[in-house]
């Protein structure tokens, strides 16, 4: 058994929150007093039919609006998997939550209401879907009740899609026609639907392949922490505790410690305190060197036959998720797996519109939920690959250093070209 | 090996260890919150293998309400002992006597609201930058919301709205004099996970999360165990019952269920047998209304 996270994007009355509700409920993960809660608080709606969306609004301002302004975690299994949801908003001042609960999912589920197709927010959730590269798109068509479980209009929105997914280069990607709200193509095949062919949601869920996601052949290691317990049986004990973010480290591997440079040998590895062959992403294991070499907490073991990018300047698409504006210039720390570094954000080579794909260049500023191409500079080099080569040492966050607020998300692209000069920041 | 595939457990557990030493990386002064029920007693167990052999970089910190089930403070006392850590103990008792608090009435008084106070003032004698917690998001909808490092401010409040954006697993652990940081290793895990975590690991429990025979009071359709702090009328019904407890709180807000599942085997066969939330079934103080969890995290509780 494995984890599947994903995450649900859809306009406010796609029924993203009724399609979670649904998936909870058809898989037996609600139990009867939550359910007996959302019959009370659905007889002040005067509706008359259980509201599942009610499940997972979990803050009473959410309830007393009827939307959703974070992002909620979920959880159920079948035998096949542990599913975590991450239920993000829909309406655009919440974006930057989308983009959250995107960094942490292997695949996304983009509602569409069969009624209207595909619509600006359907774009705009793809489009961060795409900046975040997660490696599986389902697109749910739902609400097929609405228009009699049309095969046509189903069709349609399939073209429509396609030329929204090739623009952003979207992998993977799955159309499903369902019923949120009948449950139709959620658990079982829908008998209304016969001419659709293929799995039903929670099928296509159970069974698409992440495993295959995980980088295994770049070895990383970030060090979060050296554990030394200096006693008297334990006296040269220095272990350099991590995670393995991507790779896979055994006894003897040649290693490189960036941004050092300095090479070393693997002399052990240690998983919860015993000595194993070998150690792969995502395990937190303790890595010995064979030499007497300085590394402390944000360094990174590379594997010797992966070299990495260390640079201290670099483009990035950046997510701005703060009210207070993103002006170049501006002064930042920037922080990337266990390192922390300060940094400028230099210029703004442009702006995204994320309902067209259209590119303003060199805006003066990038406001909350903006998408902006800029270049950044570092105080000391950092350690990282390409995003959409490797996203476990790829993205980035940027901390406002006055307020301590994350303010914004980096997805690296490349090192950027050496400047002659550059003034200390 | 050779397929180089994770189990959903060791998953978790990875995800957990590395959360305990971005703690251990980030702070100065963290403490984890431990009280002798299971899921902090699966935090320690993570951190025996986050840290070993070195030493926890941190105490143990327990906030006794007074209202404690007796085996879970033996176990809690035992664990500390045997695993060699310190263990700092506040008691809920001396903040009401030096404040001046008033204690709820009733018939099953809860010292839940009251603990906060304690908590707060632990935080602040010892200068806690960092409270490691066992909080588990699937236990309740305002729990589901919560970030794993979840920054409070100096009154301990916790504010849903302006949460800081949680990315991949890079955790903003940036705090301003007076501000602590809340950490939930096990945000990710179920009420089923931990079980078969607990299972897989051979983890020692107290002997209340197994089937035993105990006087308990039926009580608005819950078993609660008779004790001190509970006034029983004539015409209460109070008989004698196999339970089990399937989350250890207070004795006056933790009801214990009929079962005789005296293993670890039988827990988890009940457990996906069953139809009700564990907190639904043994926390009385969850009802009181829809936003009664939301309202306590802000006021500064876990």
């Amino acid at each position: 058994m494995d984890i599947l996270r994903f995450l649900t994007a859809g306009s406010v009355d796609d029924g993203k929150s009724t399609l979670i509700g649904r998936l909870l409920y058809d898989s037996k993960s609600i139990m009867v007093d939550q359910l007996e809660a959302i019959e009370r608080s659905t007889k002040n709606k005067a509706e008359g039919q259980v509201d599942l969306a009610l499940l997972t609004d979990g803050l009473r301002a959410e309830r007393e609006q009827g939307i959703t302004i974070d992002v909620a975690y979920k959880y159920f299994n079948t035998p096949k998997r542990k599913f975590i949801i991450a239920d993000t908003p829909g309406h655009i001042q919440y974006t930057r939550n989308m983009v959250t609960g995107a960094s942490n999912s292997d695949l996304a589920i983009i509602l569409i209401d069969a009624r209207h197709g595909v619509v600006e927010q359907t774009r705009r959730h793809s489009i961060i879907v795409s900046l975040l590269n997660l490696p599986h798109v389902v697109v749910a068509v739902n609400k097929m009740d609405l228009v009699n479980f049309s095969q046509d209009v189903f069709n349609d929105i399939v073209i429509d899609y396609a030329q929204v997914a090739k623009s952003l280069g979207l992998k993977n990607v799955t159309f499903i026609p369902i019923s949120a709200l009948n449950g139709d193509n959620i658990v079982e095949k829908s008998a209304a639907m016969p001419w659709y062919e293929g799995n039903s949601l929670l099928g296509l869920l159970e069974t698409v392949e992440v495993h295959e996601d995980v980088n295994l052949t770049q070895g990383r290691f970030p060090v979060q922490y050296v554990i030394r317990p200096q006693t008297e049986e334990l006296h040269d004990y220095r272990g350099y505790a991590g995670k393995i973010i991507s790779g896979i480290y055994r006894k003897g591997d040649k290693v490189v410690v960036q941004p050092s440079g300095v090479e070393s040998t693997v002399s052990a590895v240690e998983v919860a305190g015993k000595e194993v062959e070998e150690a792969f992403a995502p395990q937190s294991v303790v890595l010995h060197l064979a030499d007497d070499v300085d590394i402390s907490r944000g360094d990174v073991i590379v594997k010797q036959d992966a070299p990495v990018q260390v640079a201290q300047e670099f483009e990035v698409v950046l997510c701005w998720m703060s009210n207070t504006p993103l002006v170049p210039r501006n002064k930042y720390l920037l922080q990337i797996n266990s390192r922390t570094v300060r940094c400028v954000v230099k210029e703004l080579e442009y702006k995204l519109n994320v309902n067209t794909l259209e590119k303003e260049l060199s805006p003066v500023q990038a406001g909350l939920n903006d998408v902006v191409k800029a270049t950044i500079k570092t105080a000391s080099p950092i350690v990282f690959d390409a995003y959409q080569n490797l996203r476990a040492n790829g993205g980035a966050i940027l901390i406002d250093e006055t307020s301590n607020v994350t303010v914004g998300a980096c997805m690296i692209s490349t090192q950027a070209k050496q400047e002659e000069f550059w003034p200390e920041i | 090996m050779g397929s180089y595939k994770l189990d959903y457990l060791d998953q978790l557990e990875s995800e957990a260890i590395h959360i305990f030493r971005e703690v251990a990386g980030q702070f100065e002064r963290p403490a984890l919150l431990f009280s002798g029920g299971k899921d902090s007693i699966v935090l320690v167990h993570l951190a025996l293998k986050a840290f070993r052999p070195g030493k926890f970089p941190f105490p143990l910190v327990h906030i006794d309400t007074g209202h404690n089930f007796q085996e879970a403070l033996d176990f809690r006392d035992y664990l500390a002992h045997k695993i060699g850590e310190r263990l700092i103990v506040r008691n809920v008792e001396d903040t009401i006597k030096a404040k001046g608090l008033t204690e709820q009435k009733g018939k099953l008084p809860s010292r839940n609201g009251l603990q906060t106070y304690t908590l707060l003032d632990t935080i602040e004698e010892f200068d806690f930058d960092a409270c490691i917690g066992g909080a588990r998001r699937d236990e309740e909808k305002a729990r589901a919301k919560e970030r794993i490092f979840s920054v409070r401010d100096e009154f301990g409040s916790w504010d849903p709205k302006l949460q800081r954006p949680e990315l991949w697993n890079t955790y903003n652990g940036k705090i301003s004099k007076g501000e602590n940081v809340r950490v939930f290793p096990i945000s990710n895990w179920t009420e089923l996970d931990i079980w078969n975590y607990i299972r897989r690991e051979n983890i020692e429990l107290p002997s209340i999360y197994f089937a035993h025979e105990r006087e308990v009071l039926e009580f608005d359709g819950r078993l609660v165990a008779t004790n001190q702090f509970i006034q029983l009328h004539d015409n209460d019904v109070v008989t004698r019952k196999t339970v089990r407890y399937r989350t250890v709180g207070d004795m006056t807000c933790t009801a214990a269920v009929e079962s005789s599942a005296s293993t670890l085997d039988d827990i988890i066969n009940e457990i996906i047998a069953t139809n009700t939330s564990e907190r639904g079934q043994t926390r009385i103080d969850d009802r009181v209304s829809e936003a009664a969890m939301e309202d306590r995290k802000k006021n500064g509780y876990f």
